[in-house]
């Protein structure tokens, strides 16, 4: 990456967030270029959703300073595009999955939007942009998990931004639909120069296509590129106790961590899947 | 069996009957954002208070009607300053309700005049509607739709996802405040036709029904409106014509869930003949599935 010559989108400069007595984390500093995948990893309560609301303009630093596209960050900004936790939805709720992508291009706008060939346009390009035609008049309500993350995507990235902040977005997923959300990411970083923070942890499918790792625990924080990052070294100095990074077969399993839980979902080391891919570098 | 067509020539019938109209229009506007929002609680606890507001009305200016509007602005403000988050909103509207409904009782017992006037809200006093009454509730209907198309947007993103509406620059508190303030004011409206203990019919009834039958906002805002108006005028009509010692309110609920059990009938019917409706089967379920036994093999 050309990281060094392009204004970042990102820029994180001693940044510190405290709630009451509690460090979240620290000293902070962090600058994500165009186009560069970022995996935010780290045991849960490390702050990594605390750290996309600061960027959305929605949690105020406690100290230092954060820059988002060159200003402060403010909420609603249109170069951001954030796919928050996945919730799911109920089933009767009256909304169809093109419903769902327009309320990223003018959802926030008060009143009933007009019908208009350009506004249908943006929507319809948005859903073919992640192959979500076939279910764009489907109830959302009745798709999977892995339809509805993709709808997420397309109402995120409709309006082309600059940075996309993705908050556990293959949380639930099987592994097909894992593999699809993140290489759909992918290819917008490396298509439309997207700056992305994927907030995950399920660490093993992303890492063969990250440029970086941010690893939050315990207040403290490292960054850089994934072999640098995931050793026992580095984690065990940031947990402040013994942690064992395994490879095994091209796959990250970290073990001893407090909380046990960021490497290994769900018993998915049976499934071959993330094996495909060998770690990058 | 004796009919009574002739009465509809009378102005207490074509009263009743632009009422119910009226009311149901803002009842099937609103229905389908209450069931999203999970709101069905407060549309109960918004139409018994519509009793203490018609109470407080008749002790201070002997008018039961504009007591229990200005009642209902009163209680949508306790249940949104109570219920700031979401959870709590159950219990917060549960406290004012409880409160109300007590408070309620002790005014009627300081009025001394025709107690039932209140009363009649419990149950709905259609037939007693006024031409004042009428120019009341088209002022207040007009008002919440023009109020609805204003936060349409806005409501549907906040209904759908808080947070992301909230990122996304919404005023999710002010928005939900607002349709707060709509659903009590439509829900008295609604009241004083169907009555307190029967307003589900209107607001929940004819919206859950819709949501059976499409996905689609737009439609099911539509189907709902027509369904409610089906069920108010319909039930009212049965009231007039072939049954005028029974109260409407009865014939309203019967239509309303009929329509319902109708609409479960129709999307149980459709799902077990497509599927899933517009939707064809999903190739690629089948390759993830291939994706792993390929994988385990290799």
């Amino acid at each position: 990456m050309s990281a060094a010559d392009v204004a970042p989108v990102v820029q994180l400069h001693d940044a510190a967030l405290r709630f009451g007595e509690r460090t979240v984390w620290s000293g902070l500093n962090l600058d994500v270029a165009p186009g560069e995948f970022v995996a935010v990893l780290g045991p849960n309560g490390s702050g990594k959703t605390s750290l996309l609301k600061v960027l959305l303009g929605l949690q105020r630093l406690t100290s230092g300073a954060v820059e988002v596209g060159g200003s402060s960050p403010s909420r609603g900004s249109r170069s951001v595009g954030y796919v928050p936790q996945q919730k799911g939805f109920d089933r009767d709720v009256p909304l169809r999955g093109r419903d769902l992508v327009a309320l990223g291009l003018d959802g926030h706008r008060w009143g009933v939007p007009l019908p208009s060939r350009a506004r249908r346009g943006r929507v319809d390009a948005a859903l073919a942009d992640v192959g979500a035609q076939r279910y764009a008049k489907a109830a959302v309500g009745r798709l999977s998990g892995g339809e509805q993350q993709r709808l997420r995507m397309a109402q995120a990235l409709l309006g082309d931004p600059a940075l996309l902040l993705c908050d556990e977005p293959l949380l639930s997923l099987d592994l097909h639909h894992q593999r699809v959300i993140t290489e759909l990411v992918d290819r917008r970083r490396r298509e439309h120069g997207t700056a992305v923070l994927f907030v995950t942890h399920e660490v093993n499918p992303v890492l063969p296509l990250v440029d970086r790792v941010l690893y939050l625990a315990e207040g403290r924080w490292a960054s850089g590129a994934p072999d640098e990052v995931l050793t026992s070294e580095r984690l065990s100095a940031l947990y402040g106790t013994p942690v064992e990074v395994v490879r095994i077969g091209g796959r990250v399993i970290v073990a001893g961590t407090p909380d046990a839980v960021h490497a290994e979902p769900g018993g998915s080391h049976h499934h071959p899947d993330d094996s495909a891919g060998a770690i990058p570098r | 069996m004796t009919t009574h067509w002739g009465y509809l020539h009378l102005a207490f019938a074509q009263h009743a009957l632009i009422a119910a109209s009226i009311v149901a229009v803002i009842s099937g506007v609103v229905g389908p954002f209450v069931i999203t929002r999970g709101m069905s609680f407060a549309v109960h606890g918004a139409a018994e208070l519509a009793l203490t507001g018609a109470a407080a009305g008749l002790l201070i200016a002997n008018d039961a009607v504009s007591g229990a509007l200005v009642g209902s602005v009163v209680v949508a403000g306790a249940f949104g300053v109570l219920a700031v988050r979401e959870r709590e909103r159950d219990s917060a509207i549960g406290v004012v309700l409880g409160l109300g409904l007590g408070l309620g009782f002790y005014l009627l017992h300081f009025y001394h005049g025709f107690e039932t006037e209140a009363l009649d809200i419990l149950v709905g006093q259609i037939t007693s509607v006024g031409t004042t009454q009428i120019e009341i509730l088209v002022a207040v209907a007009l008002a919440v739709l023009v109020a609805m198309i204003a936060l349409y947007r806005p409501l549907t993103f906040a209904s759908v996802d808080l947070d992301l509406a909230e990122a996304r620059g919404v005023r999710t508190r002010l928005v939900g405040l607002l349709f707060l303030l709509l659903l009590c004011v439509t829900v008295t409206e609604a009241a004083q036709v169907v009555g307190t203990v029967l307003v589900l019919s209107l607001v929940i009834t004819p919206a859950a029904a819709a949501q059976r039958l499409s996905a689609h906002p737009g439609v099911v805002i539509g189907l709902s409106t027509v369904f409610a108006l089906i069920a108010a005028d319909g039930g009212l009509l049965v009231n007039i014509v072939y049954v005028p010692d029974v109260r409407a309110s009865s014939f309203i609920t019967f239509i309303a869930f009929a329509i319902y059990a109708l609409a479960r009938i129709a999307a149980a019917t459709r799902h077990s003949l497509g599927g899933r409706g517009e939707l064809p089967a999903d190739p690629e379920h089948s390759d993830a599935t291939a994706d792993v036994t390929d994988g385990a093999v290799g």
